[in-house]
């Protein structure tokens, strides 16, 4: 599976936690960090785990989630 | 990070037609998942230059921010009418209009049905969340029977207050509209179906097919009082088995 | 064109519309102004342009704000209780700045009413019947001819303000027939752009249409931009018409149809020996205040008249104050005051 890496916005985030729930890796986390609104943001717990299906992404409200994947070799 | 990203590739970012601004939806709420939705797809369609956005009044009446393409903010209930004017006006317009279900059901009830009824060459968004959110919580005509609102604190009863109306279902009778669908957007396979219903009903305008409608189950976890992951739940068990999902009308 | 047919008014202020250039119309049938909208379904889509019949009035409004925000010019038409319901659409074309033509032709009122001509949307048209800090400008027309010149005036008053343009008429000119000669048609592409307007980005940043800011100080603004516009066309835009006051003693102030009426008044009184003049607003916003108020320092008496219960009398007596009597004469309900019944109030007042 190819290496996957989400970068979330942590000032769009609004702790919504549905890309937590969309991951089927279980790799997205509430960080216990607070943004400037007071929202708890979301990060990356299991770094290792993520694919780049994006699921989270797609399912992020607020467009705060960036997704790269790896390139898979031919 | 573990790895660069110098080195992989960009597989979802923001579409280039959402402008910088960040959402004043709540959170949780699938307004934000349609808006991307839609700006994703006016960049596939590369129909940014020629789209006009009609504003509703309610949450997203904003709207008009989010969108990197001209826009007008319509009066409540009036963006089917609006967004018949303008594509009049100009039919080289991709128009579109979002509405809630306040300003599609209620309000603007007979400006919906007429501006399928006529066929017009524009694409209708509503959003159904069964609830006003915008003015605090009051019954929409879409709340579900015993839902707790703002205006039916004991629940709603069919006796006071009718029932959940399934316009999609009554737009579908009329002769003219060419696409009307119900979508939800409560898990990924849902959000992927609802993007490709979202660019057929655009892709039908642009091809002068006729009139589209696409109905989106949404939620609203503020005034459902629910957490975001249990709001969506709550659609994919609850909501879809008043409101089916699936093409109510296909003729593209 | 030079020719001249005999028309209703009706029909001239839609074939003066269609010879400004409208490109789309929105109306909803009502009477007395059926065959304005029959003429523009007749016309407009052999000339390339939009007739709707919308399902209501609140719809035809909405389309005309829809169409208004792309940029091409659009009218609609309706009667005091379709007027009514316009009111909130009225409200938003001028909130958010948008040239439109609306053509009340007025009828009995209040409610449904009925179908003969009257003048009591007056204050509804002036003091704004919709919502907000805001005015329209109004055009009252008293003949046929002229109804169609105002519809002219009109589409440029509305594109060159950004403001949306009244046609008060009422259902006696938009019924009766007079001879006309239509105007020469616009050259729509000689006519300025509109930047603003939502035509696509192309080229450009996006242009947002709206009437609406959370941030009072920003609404403030935009309110203080449009009551600057307001005083510019109050400066610029007043008509009105003066008959045979230069040496009168007793005035009449009308518009519209009994505008027209008090013109044969004014010859039966002279013919009787009493200096009757008339004072005839064309423009209703902005009123002719000082025109008005420099008349009333030569007159003993200015008698509104009106088929109101004193609409119009309101302003007459703002301008006029202390300075001359100001008695009224009205008819209701879609009663037309005949001349002789015009005449008789001349000289109870006269004396």
């Amino acid at each position: 599976m190819p290496r996957g890496v989400v970068i979330i916005d942590k000032e769009r985030c609004k702790g919504c936690g549905l890309c937590i729930s969309a991951c089927p890796h279980q790799v997205l986390a509430f960080s216990g960090e607070l943004n400037r609104s007071g929202y708890t943001v979301v990060h990356m717990e299991q770094e290792q785990d993520c694919v780049g299906c994006a699921f989270c992404a797609q399912n992020c409200p607020d467009v705060a989630i960036e997704v790269y994947r790896e390139k898979v070799p031919a | 990070m573990p790895v660069s990203v110098e080195k992989m590739v960009k597989v979802f970012g923001r579409p280039k037609s959402l402008t910088d601004a960040r959402f004043t939806y709540c959170p949780g709420c699938h307004h934000g998942t349609l808006t991307r939705i839609i700006a994703q797809v006016i960049d596939e369609l590369e129909i940014a230059e020629r789209t006009v956005g009609i504003a509703p009044v309610g949450c997203a009446v904003f709207a008009y921010r989010w969108f990197h393409c001209d826009a007008i903010q319509a009066a409540h209930g009036r963006a089917s009418a609006v967004a018949s004017g303008a594509k009049r006006a100009d039919p080289n317009l991709i128009v579109f209009a979002y509405q809630g279900d306040g300003d599609f059901a209620s309000i603007g009830t007979a400006e919906s049905i007429h501006a399928a009824n006529r066929g017009e060459n524009i694409t209708v968004f509503f959003v159904n969340n069964q609830v006003y959110g915008m003015t605090g919580g009051e019954m929409a005509p879409t709340s579900l029977i015993a839902q707790k609102t703002s205006t039916t604190p004991e629940g709603r009863d069919p006796a006071l207050s009718g029932y959940p109306i399934r316009f999609s279902e009554m737009i579908a009778q009329l002769d003219a509209p060419v696409y009307v669908t119900r979508q939800a957007l409560y898990d990924t396979k849902r959000i992927l179906e609802a993007t490709k219903a979202v660019k057929k009903a655009f892709a039908y305008q642009l091809e002068e097919k006729g009139y589209s409608l696409v109905e989106v189950l949404a939620t609203c976890p503020t005034n459902w009082r629910m957490a975001p992951t249990d709001a969506n739940k709550h659609v994919a068990e609850v909501v879809t088995t008043v409101y089916p999902l699936g093409d109510l009308v296909d003729r593209g | 064109m030079g020719e001249r047919l005999l028309l209703r008014g009706n029909e001239v202020i839609a074939e003066a519309a269609i010879r400004a250039g409208c490109q789309c119309y929105f109306a909803y049938p009502i009477t007395p102004q059926a065959e304005l909208l029959e003429h523009m379904a007749r016309h407009m889509p052999g000339l390339g342009r939009t007739f709707i019949q919308a399902e209501s009035e609140i719809a035809a409004i909405s389309m005309v704000y829809g169409a208004a925000s792309v940029g091409v010019r659009t009218m609609t038409s309706s009667s005091s209780p379709g007027i009514s319901l316009m009111q909130e659409g009225i409200s938003y074309l001028a909130g958010s700045d948008l040239p439109a033509v609306i053509v009340n032709v007025m009828r009995g009122g209040p409610g449904l009413g009925d179908i003969a001509p009257a003048q009591a949307d007056y204050l509804q048209a002036t003091k704004g019947g919709g919502h907000g800090d805001y005015h329209t400008i109004v055009l009252a027309p008293s003949t046929v001819p002229e109804a169609g010149e105002l519809t002219m005036l009109a589409f440029d008053l509305a594109d060159r303000y950004r403001t949306p343009v009244m046609i008060l008429a009422d259902g006696m000119l938009g019924q009766m027939m007079e001879p006309v000669e239509l105007p020469e048609p616009v050259d729509v592409a000689a006519l300025p752009e509109k930047p603003w307007a939502t035509t696509g980005a192309k080229n450009r940043d996006p242009n947002v249409i709206r009437s609406f800011d959370l941030d009072p100080e920003v609404l403030k603004q935009m309110n203080r931009a449009l009551q600057e516009r307001y005083r510019e066309i109050e400066a610029k835009e007043v008509r009105c018409e003066e008959t045979a006051t230069e040496d009168a003693d007793i005035v009449i102030a009308a518009y519209g149809t009994v505008a027209r009426i008090a013109r044969s008044v004014v010859r039966m009184a002279r013919a009787d020996g009493i200096k009757l003049g008339l004072f005839r607003p064309i423009t209703l916003w902005p009123y002719p205040y000082q025109p008005l108020r420099e008349l009333s320092k030569r007159v003993r008496t200015v008698l509104t008249v009106e088929m109101s219960a004193g609409q119009m009398w309101e302003d007459v007596r703002l301008a006029v104050c202390e300075r001359a009597k100001t008695p009224f004469y009205g008819e209701l309900g879609g009663v037309v005051p005949t001349p002789r019944s015009i005449l008789s109030e001349v000289k109870k007042h006269a004396g």
